[in-house]
């Protein structure tokens, strides 16, 4: 059993739990994933390490309940546990390895981060504050709202904010936040990384294809043991097949075949959906509806 | 004694009926057959079937045993070797090993030795007999990875001889194939997997699940920083192999693995558990192996229509005659001489069908098996809703590329010792699937036993 020790609403459905798991905390980098499971019956999720601290222990994620299983962990408070929770799982971050310093060293880098995405970019830009390098940020959401972990990030990177309706930071998507800093405001990046929804990755992807800029975005596929056996969560990277358990979760985002990844994400959609109506309908869910094909 | 010359039948679930239950389709002998199909064997002095078992099992022994009504006797002589015996009982491939060398199948049937196995291991469970743990500690640290058959096997042999044995398992439950491959039908997942689990922590095994060695902690920390003196990998199969044909990262297109980890591991057959899984009207499964029979007969169980697409005929299938003949009678379809070359979709990537090719087969090949050979024009299409693919797996790279000094050959397997399991690197032994890539439970175990001989020997010489 892992213990939770703090639990809290980040924002309105994003959730932020600090996880006592130290052969987690004792290994992980940046950029790698955990899999953790509510009790028994539950699903296996994999979730992106949003921060660590090796002397305590623990491990933080960051989540937005989604479907049955995120909703089961958004009801654990402080005290409960995750009946598993395993990793590191992944490679590490191409950027925080100890042994490329020198060269990351000479290198503008921007992250952009977009909605709940936001949670995993901040371990990577800490880890280079903490090794001497202040990094550019976006973080992109829907409104003023759902802006999360701003305060962090503040004090390790430049940051810009940014909402889709204007009401807090700049206005507009972060794609429109590269172009302006790129065009308007004298920017260049030799490197860029962009986690968040897979179509805002792919749409970051493009603008700053436009402007040569390597890019690496993190995906977060179906899985389900996340160590290399069921290939669920293959991906088309460059016309190859990669699972992303083993050879990511990061890869070059100019060449990962979006379009594809998403049609594969709606997947158990349906199955999902009839779950989920069983779920919060509870005692009351006899599928006589119609609409979900009920129990049996 | 009316007729000596074929097995007791054993009572199975009807097929009908099983077809559309996860139940064990096979029930197994009660008392009165096990003692009447024991009087079969003819208690060979040289006996060969003792040969053919992989962990060499004194057979003539146990059976001789039953044949008395002694059952926990029986028991006792079947522990001395396998720690597994309800397992193998029903998995084990036995018309290949034991009953395979048996004198009595040189004319007739050879005696049922994997039903009498199984039914000896269910009485043992049934009656609380358990296997005898060593009451002694040596002293001697050794960490086990993967709770397969290959590690339980080697962990329960290290206990008996006192060692302090950890077994690491990367997934949230213990027993590796046993639970995420061979579904609830054939090995039931409570009843036998989790019991004979127990009763190998019954001899002093730890197990740590969600432990991932090559991630959560490297093979060199175990041995320099957690006090372990020797290492077993027995960390199994890998990546799932794909064909390399259009369309297969559509949706409904999945590997075995994953359609029976769903199904087994996570119970998705089941709805008070919340992992989904597709139930597909129509089913294709590519290949003819024991685990492309399982996803069949799992796809069956869940409605839907399901047919084997295997490139060679029916006499090279390599599963096993018993699963080959229950996917029949339970109607799975047999596509023989088949090949897909393309997965069709709808526009939104959603499987709607397969382009085929009929084949027929050539001159042997290097494996002594016809070689399948394309007809030319022979191309059709088929409507299906869902492709599983089960085309066997290539090993996991995560303890081999975060060990030092672990040699692999070609394929990317684990070099290990047949006879030891000793591998390029000191204190670190190796077998299973791991080693010798996809194979079965049973020739894990022998790898797993001859782990524990060299760790043994190993340490005893430390």
């Amino acid at each position: 059993m892992y213990k939770i020790l703090e639990a809290e609403k980040l924002a309105n459905n994003i959730y932020r739990m600090v996880v006592e798991a130290p052969r987690v905390a004792r290994r992980c980098l940046p950029g790698q994933f955990i899999i953790a499971k509510a009790d028994e019956k539950g699903e296996r999720i994999p979730l992106t390490i949003c921060d660590y601290d090796r002397e305590a222990g623990t491990i933080t994620i960051v989540f937005m309940p989604i479907g049955v299983s995120t909703m089961k962990f958004a009801a654990l408070k402080a005290g409960d546990c995750f009946q598993d929770f395993v990793g590191p799982l992944g490679q590490p971050s191409d950027l925080c390895r100890e042994e490329a310093l020198d060269e990351i060293r000479g290198k503008k880098i921007l992250f952009v981060a977009g909605g709940v995405g936001t949670a995993p970019v901040y371990p990577q830009v800490k880890w280079l504050h903490e090794h001497g390098i202040t990094a550019d940020a976006i973080i992109g959401a829907k409104t003023k709202d759902l802006v999360i972990l701003e305060d962090q990030f503040r004090e390790v990177c430049n940051l810009y904010v940014t909402t889709d309706d204007g009401s807090y930071g700049r206005s507009g998507m972060v794609t429109k936040v590269i172009e302006d800093l790129v065009d308007k405001e004298g920017k260049t990046y030799d490197h860029c990384v962009a986690i968040g929804p897979m179509i805002m990755m792919k749409f970051c992807c493009l603008t700053t294809k436009k402007y040569g800029i390597p890019t690496v975005v993190s995906m977060n596929p179906i899985m389900v043991d996340g160590t290399g056996m069921c290939g669920a969560c293959r991906i088309l990277v460059g016309g190859e097949v990669k699972f992303a358990c083993v050879d990511g979760p990061e890869f070059d985002g100019h060449l990962v075949d979006f379009d594809g990844a998403m049609k594969r994400q709606t997947l158990y959609k349906t199955e999902e959906g009839r779950r989920l109506l069983a779920y919060q309908e509870g005692e009351t869910h006899h599928g006589g509806c119609g609409n979900c094909g009920g129990d049996s | 004694m009316a007729d000596n010359m074929t097995k007791v039948p054993v009572r199975e679930q009807d097929a009908k009926v099983r077809a559309a239950n996860f139940d064990e389709v096979c029930l197994g002998y009660n008392m009165e057959e096990a003692v009447k199909e024991a009087q079969r064997c003819l208690h060979c002095k040289n006996a060969k079937c003792i040969e053919g078992c992989p962990v060499n099992i004194n057979i003539p022994g146990f059976i001789q045993e039953v044949k008395g009504g002694n059952i926990e006797k029986a028991y006792q002589v079947i522990s001395e070797s396998s720690a597994l015996p309800a397992i193998c009982g029903r998995v084990c491939p036995q018309e290949s090993q034991c009953e395979g060398k048996c004198i009595r199948g040189i004319k007739g049937e050879s005696v049922s030795i994997g039903k009498l196995e199984r039914f000896v291991a269910d009485w043992a469970r049934e009656n609380g007999i358990r296997p005898t743990p060593a009451g002694f500690s040596n002293g001697h640290k050794v960490a086990v990875i993967g709770s397969g058959p290959a590690g339980l096997t080697c962990a329960g042999d290290l206990a008996k001889k006192g060692y302090d044995v950890t077994i690491f398992e990367a997934l949230h439950e213990p027993g590796g194939v046993l639970v995420y491959g061979i579904p609830e039908f054939r090995l039931p997942k409570l009843d036998v997997v989790a019991k004979e689990v127990e009763n190998v922590k019954s001899l002093g095994v730890k197990i740590e699940t969600n432990v991932i060695i090559g991630k959560s902690v490297t093979i060199d920390e175990l041995l320099e920083e957690e006090g372990f003196e020797a290492v077993f990998i027995g960390s199994g199969a890998g990546l799932p192999m794909f064909m390399g044909i259009p369309g297969e990262t559509a949706k409904g297109v999945f590997s075995a693995n994953e359609f029976l980890t769903r199904n087994n591991l996570m119970k998705a057959f089941r709805d008070d558990y919340d992992t989904p899984i597709v139930h597909g009207r129509k089913v294709a499964v590519i290949g003819g192996g024991n685990v492309a029979m399982d996803a069949a007969r799992t796809a069956l169980r869940l409605g839907a229509e399901v047919h084997i697409v295997y490139r060679r005929s029916e006499a090279e299938l390599p599963a096993r005659v018993e699963e080959v003949h229950h996917a029949k009678e339970e109607g799975v379809i047999f596509d023989l001489l088949t090949n897909p070359t393309e997965i069709l979709t709808d526009e939104n990537d959603n499987v709607t069908g397969m382009k085929l090719v009929r084949m027929e087969l050539g001159e042997p090949d290097a494996s002594g098996r016809r070689r399948p050979v394309v007809i030319p024009g022979s191309e059709y299409e088929i409507a299906v809703d869902t492709v599983i693919m089960s085309l066997g797996t290539s090993p996991n790279p995560l303890i081999s590329s975060t060990t030092e000094g672990l040699e692999v050959n070609r394929r990317k397997c684990i070099v290990a010792s047949e006879e030891n399991g000793q591998t390029s690197k000191k204190a670190v032994f190796a077998g299973g699937d791991a080693v010798t890539g996809a194979a079965t439970v049973i020739l894990a175990m022998g790898a797993g036993k001859a782990g524990a001989k060299g760790i043994d020997e190993y340490l005893s010489n430390c």
